[in-house]
């Protein structure tokens, strides 16, 4: 049950950065989540409700895009998608398969904000950050 | 009204990672080797710990322990009995340790003096899902099993052993009576993640702690070289 904790840290990362954007309303938040991350959507969508009443975020739609499993197989040197979490298996060769190259993604790809057309855009833009590894 | 979209790619415990980096760097410039040690409940963590801290003792080491539990300091004083000093987080009803939470027991905990340790042992909160994503600047995570809890945890959770460093198999001196099939459990292991380093340990007649024992002692001399490398 640790979705109240990964709703609140995303609570305050996005609070962050819609502080650059002071007469925007955030519409959406987009999370990457791989299939190996442990998280539970639904139970993240019940503790989003919670976590961003009285807040900005209040009414804004959480996004799950769920990213299947890529492993890469020594043995006949190529990657793939698993179907479940459970066979770690190359589809190919049949060789065991866990070094993992997708799958305990956690992050926030993307909000969907909404701004009054009168607003100039704001001066300074949340600073780019690197794809997480 | 517009809309547009705001790109973020930004990882969600972003901020734990961090914290667990820089909780790494402090360990391995203070020369302790620091172990994150995860399974269910009833695994056995702290009764392994126990016998641990004990002949690591024995051998001449200094060592320490820090134990997270939802409530209680039961486990902090039965590993205090190892002689070791040690601090019980509270979590009150966390079901995880974080980097933000070792860190601060850590600084608070005045008489300890991390460069005068060689072993610094987290006992996490007993948990085969949450702890895999909570990054504690450990440099070893060892993953636990009983031979009671039956030879598919691996598979059924994934997530947790594909993260481990090593694994353990507590309980092995009572694995005939509770019918468990050692090599399946191994296989298991394996597949989830494979070559990864299996002990067989029984805290209680002390079968298989020797190596266990031997293991952590190599693991810090590895570290100690990469460290006068660096």
């Amino acid at each position: 049950m640790h979705e109240l904790s990964i709703a609140t840290s995303i609570v305050e990362s996005v609070t962050e950065t819609a502080a650059a954007y002071p007469h925007a309303r955030v519409l959406e938040v987009r999370l990457r989540v791989g299939a190996l991350a442990s998280v539970v959507e639904d139970s993240l969508q019940f503790c989003w409700t919670i976590v961003t009443e009285d807040t900005p975020l209040a009414g804004s739609k959480l996004v799950v895009r769920t990213l299947p499993i890529i492993v890469h197989c020594v043995n006949c040197n190529s990657d793939s998608e698993l179907s479940g979490v459970q066979n770690f298996h190359c589809p190919h060769c049949g060789h065991i398969a866990a070094d993992f190259r997708q799958g305990r993604e956690l992050e926030i790809e993307s909000i969907e904000i909404e701004e009054p057309d009168s607003v100039q855009p704001a001066a300074t833009l949340p600073e780019k950050v690197e794809e997480a590894s | 009204m517009t809309t547009r979209i705001v790109e973020l790619r930004r990882g969600i415990l972003k901020k734990n990672d961090e914290l667990a980096a820089a909780l790494r760097n402090r360990f391995s410039s203070s020369g302790v080797l620091v172990l994150n040690l995860v399974s269910s409940p009833g695994t056995g963590k702290t009764t392994l710990l126990e016998r641990t801290l004990r002949e690591l003792r024995a051998r001449g080491s200094r060592v320490a322990a820090v134990v997270g539990d939802l409530e209680t300091d039961n486990d902090a004083r039965r590993l205090a009995s190892s002689g070791a000093p040690v601090r019980q987080i509270n979590t009150h009803g966390i079901c995880h340790l974080d980097a933000e939470m070792v860190g601060k027991h850590i600084d608070e905990w005045q008489s300890l003096d991390l460069a005068g340790l060689d072993y610094l042992f987290i006992e996490n909160v007993g948990n085969l899902v949450c702890p895999s994503s909570y990054d504690l600047g450990e440099r070893i995570r060892v993953v636990l099993l009983s031979v009671t809890e039956g030879e598919d945890k691996p598979l059924k959770y994934p997530g947790l052993f594909n993260s481990a460093d090593a694994a353990i198999i507590t309980k092995i001196d009572i694995a005939e009576p509770c019918g468990f099939d050692r090599e399946q459990a191994i296989q298991n292991i394996n597949e989830i993640r494979p070559g990864i380093r299996i002990f067989e340990t029984s805290a209680r007649t002390g079968q298989g702690m020797d190596e266990w024992v031997k293991y952590l002692a190599s693991q810090r001399a590895s570290q100690q070289v990469s460290k006068s490398a660096s």
